[in-house]
């Protein structure tokens, strides 16, 4: 059959919720293609014999190969294309940064814009969670055990490629929801909760014992993963402890973590009309950062009903690293970005003649003084300094702290022969996620420290294949 | 699920209750807390551990009921479940090596006092316990107390019970007396354990304090826990979901985390009045 490639320069834009209505619920941003544009999508895809997309694929999804079946109109082969290499489809069609990673390798993007290879996979997925009810088939079990530590993107991914193998995968997560990064950090409106249960669901039916209610390092350790009987340990903890700035006032009444304030919408519901978990809501919101994290509190306060929302990033627009999507999406939504900016002091109420003044602690301002860019640094990024005299307050209640997070030390500070880096990361062998001590792996933000989703994914792929390597020797 | 083997009513608005919770019992030490959610998509909330029975498997929390969630977790009854149980949390007390201790409980910070107690009075130490309330119906487990401790004052604010006065009035006087101790360990109501800290000030004894701020993760995760302590004149940031619950009383800055405690007081007033008022109209 030979079917007329669409030769448009441009990618169908994904359908989205209008930015002055988006900006007061939580339903998701993206609506996502019908079927007609997907496969007018599909045929933008010029079959390269090279694959350059493949190789921008940190879990080197087949493409081109999941591309023609689109074409085809053949959703559910398309699925089970892509199904091969990711455990997660419905998560990274949506959360990937392809603009950097398959869509950036993509040959029609040097003329025009690439292939919508993320929007295309978004749509599979969702076409087979919502028409698929293809049953799973569980592959023979092959006798041996592997534990996974922590349900986020890297532990979900091992976890599935092992399942898929026949091992007996037994995934420990701390919260009482699996999901990790993606119930807890990434909001509703960008990732749908049901999307994750729905992927964890998928898993299950594979054969994965998911056993909420488990801190590894508190309720069990590494040792006792072992003594229990399995044979490899894989440590996707992600990534722990909020860092703050070290500023006076970071500990006044309204000061989050973004942890802690995405934590608290996401998977505590607070952004519901009588949630069981608080939450401020509404009031002028400065959230301190640039990276995707920011973007998402940002939003979320936005959603919450904020009148006003900063966010406050030391260095410039060029600078600033979450994905321009983001970034776009924020502007839109009416987030004032106040660049150059860099916060030096939360300002707070006190009546002094009334000590038992509820107001009394609480956020009144955000002192930040504006910043010039100097000499590059070790990085190569222009280092912002100071303007001397040049301090101002912004007027808000609530701060949000999005700079960065530090792994968490509890599974560290109870397995011996575990080697960490300086900065708390776990060392491991790159090219198979193994770490110091032997049938111990890791991979995802506990390795690395924060980075994308799917990097994550790629880790947990990488450490489930060097699983299987180590379990058959 | 998690099943409440028993549930006890200490005064009228403190109950213990034993949950089973294996994995939980094999590990928990004194001074160790976990976190519950009674029902689907309700709270997380922290309750220190009083005490386990590994053999059987379960875990003792004593609690107070002051908001939405200890109301709804004290309505359910022995034989029923709650959704969550996760545990044990936090760095256990440090009690190796103490020979004579006096330990200060306010109120229903005496449910976690007194596993320490006990912990130190099987270890051989001399154990000076000093428990308060505010009147004779919130006194609670006082012969459990006198089971383990060399000397025990009772105390309360409006002398219904005991003697009359805060914690700090026999403390005061055993100072006074030139009396003097490994270690104190105070655990109760914050301004309790800020008043216990400066009496112990001059004497340089030892003091540590049980931390017991909101949190939602317990894992370090969210940093909703962090309070600051004053140390070499340096402000440091510390989580108490895990580097407490317990740090020393004389670093910790008391007033700032009586702050923090009250962010959220209009909200879990109004969110213990619907869950009331929707007990009411069930009838």
């Amino acid at each position: 059959m030979s079917v007329k490639p669409n030769l448009s320069p441009k990618k169908n834009p994904m359908p989205s919720q209008p930015p002055e209505v988006r900006a007061h619920n939580f339903l998701e941003v993206a609506t996502g293609y019908d079927e007609a544009t997907a496969v007018d999508e599909a045929l933008r895809c010029l079959h390269c014999k090279n694959m350059p997309c493949v190789s921008g694929c940190p879990v080197n999804v087949e493409i081109p190969a999941f591309i023609e079946k689109v074409k085809e109109g053949d959703f559910e082969g398309a699925y089970q294309i892509i199904s091969r290499t990711s455990s997660l489809p419905a998560v990274c069609g949506r959360v990937c940064p392809q603009e950097t990673q398959c869509e950036a390798k993509c040959v029609r993007g040097i003329k025009g814009e690439p292939v919508g290879i993320g929007h295309l996979e978004r749509f599979v997925a969702d076409w087979h969670n919502l028409h698929s009810d293809q049953p799973v088939e569980r592959p023979a079990p092959n006798g041996h055990q592997v534990a996974v530590v922590g349900s986020g993107p890297a532990g979900l991914t091992c976890a599935g490629d092992l399942a898929k193998k026949g091992y007996a995968v037994t995934v420990f997560e701390a919260l009482h929801t699996a999901g990790g990064v993606l119930v807890y950090g990434i909001p509703e409106f960008r990732l749908p909760k049901e999307i994750v249960r729905k992927e964890v669901e998928n898993l299950s039916a594979l054969g994965v014992d998911v056993q909420t209610n488990m801190v590894v390092g508190k309720t069990l350790t590494v040792d006792e993963l072992f003594e229990m009987g399995f044979e490899a340990v894989f440590i996707g903890s992600g990534a722990g402890l909020p860092n703050f700035m070290g500023i006076p006032g970071e500990s006044l009444k309204g000061v989050y973590s973004a942890n802690e304030f995405l934590t608290r919408s996401n998977l505590m519901k607070a952004y519901e009309e009588h949630p069981v978990t608080p939450i401020r809501k509404g009031g002028r919101v400065a959230v301190v950062g640039g990276g995707n994290v920011a973007m998402d509190a940002a939003r979320t306060a936005l959603r919450l009903g904020a009148e006003k929302v900063y966010i406050v990033y030391r260095r410039s627009m060029e600078e600033l690293p979450a994905r321009r999507e983001e970034v776009e999406h924020a502007e839109e939504e009416g987030i004032e970005f106040r660049l150059l900016n860099n916060p030096v002091e939360v300002l707070g109420y006190e009546n002094p003649s009334d000590r038992r003044d509820p107001k009394n602690g609480c956020v009144t301002g955000l002192k930040c003084i504006r910043m010039e860019l100097g000499e590059p640094d070790e990085r190569g990024r222009r280092r912002p300094v100071p303007v001397p005299g040049s301090e101002f307050v912004l007027d808000v209640d609530t701060v949000v702290i999005a700079i960065g997070t530090s792994p968490n030390p509890l599974i560290k500070s109870t397995t011996e022969g575990l080697s960490v880096n300086p900065r708390g990361g776990i060392i491991v062998e790159e090219a198979t996620g193994a770490t110091t001590r032997e049938g111990v792996f890791a991979g995802g933000d506990a390795v690395t420290g924060a980075a994308t989703v799917i990097s994550a994914m790629g880790a947990g792929k990488v450490a489930a294949k060097a699983i299987g390597e180590f379990l058959s020797k | 699920m998690y099943r409440i083997v028993s549930k006890t009513p200490l005064n009228p608005t403190v109950t213990r209750m034993e949950i089973e919770a294996p994995f939980v019992a094999r590990k928990a030490k004194p001074g160790q807390f976990i976190i519950l959610r009674v029902d689907e998509n309700g709270e997380r909330i922290p309750l220190t551990v009083a005490g386990c029975d590994r053999e059987a498997g379960t875990v003792e929390i004593i609690f107070q009921v002051v908001g939405a969630t200890t109301e709804l977790l004290n309505r359910k009854q022995a034989g029923e479940s709650i959704q969550d149980f996760v545990g044990p949390l936090g760095v256990p007390s440090k009690l190796d090596g103490l020979k004579n201790v006096c330990i200060v409980g306010g109120g229903v910070g005496c449910a976690i006092a007194l596993p320490l107690a006990r912990a130190l009075h099987e270890a051989g130490a001399k154990v000076t316990s000093v428990i308060g309330f505010r009147s004779k119906d919130l006194l609670i487990l006082e012969d459990d107390f006198r089971a383990v401790s060399d000397r025990l004052f009772v105390m309360t604010d409006d002398g219904s019970y005991g003697e009359k006065g805060n914690v700090c009035v026999p403390l005061n006087d055993l100072f006074a007396q030139g009396e003097t101790f490994d270690e104190i360990i105070a655990i109760g109501p914050l301004i309790m354990m800020k008043f216990v800290v400066e009496a112990a000030r001059p004497t340089g004894i030892p003091c540590t304090v049980s931390m017991n701020p909101i949190m939602i993760d317990g894992t370090g995760m969210c940093g909703g826990c962090r309070l600051t302590l004053h140390r070499d004149g340096k402000p440091v940031t510390k989580f108490a979901c895990v580097d407490g619950p317990d740090f020393n009383g004389y670093e910790v800055d008391f007033d700032e985390a009586m702050s923090r405690g009250t962010m959220y007081r209009e909200f879990e007033q109004e969110a213990r009045e619907r869950v009331c008022n929707l007990y009411r109209t069930q009838g």
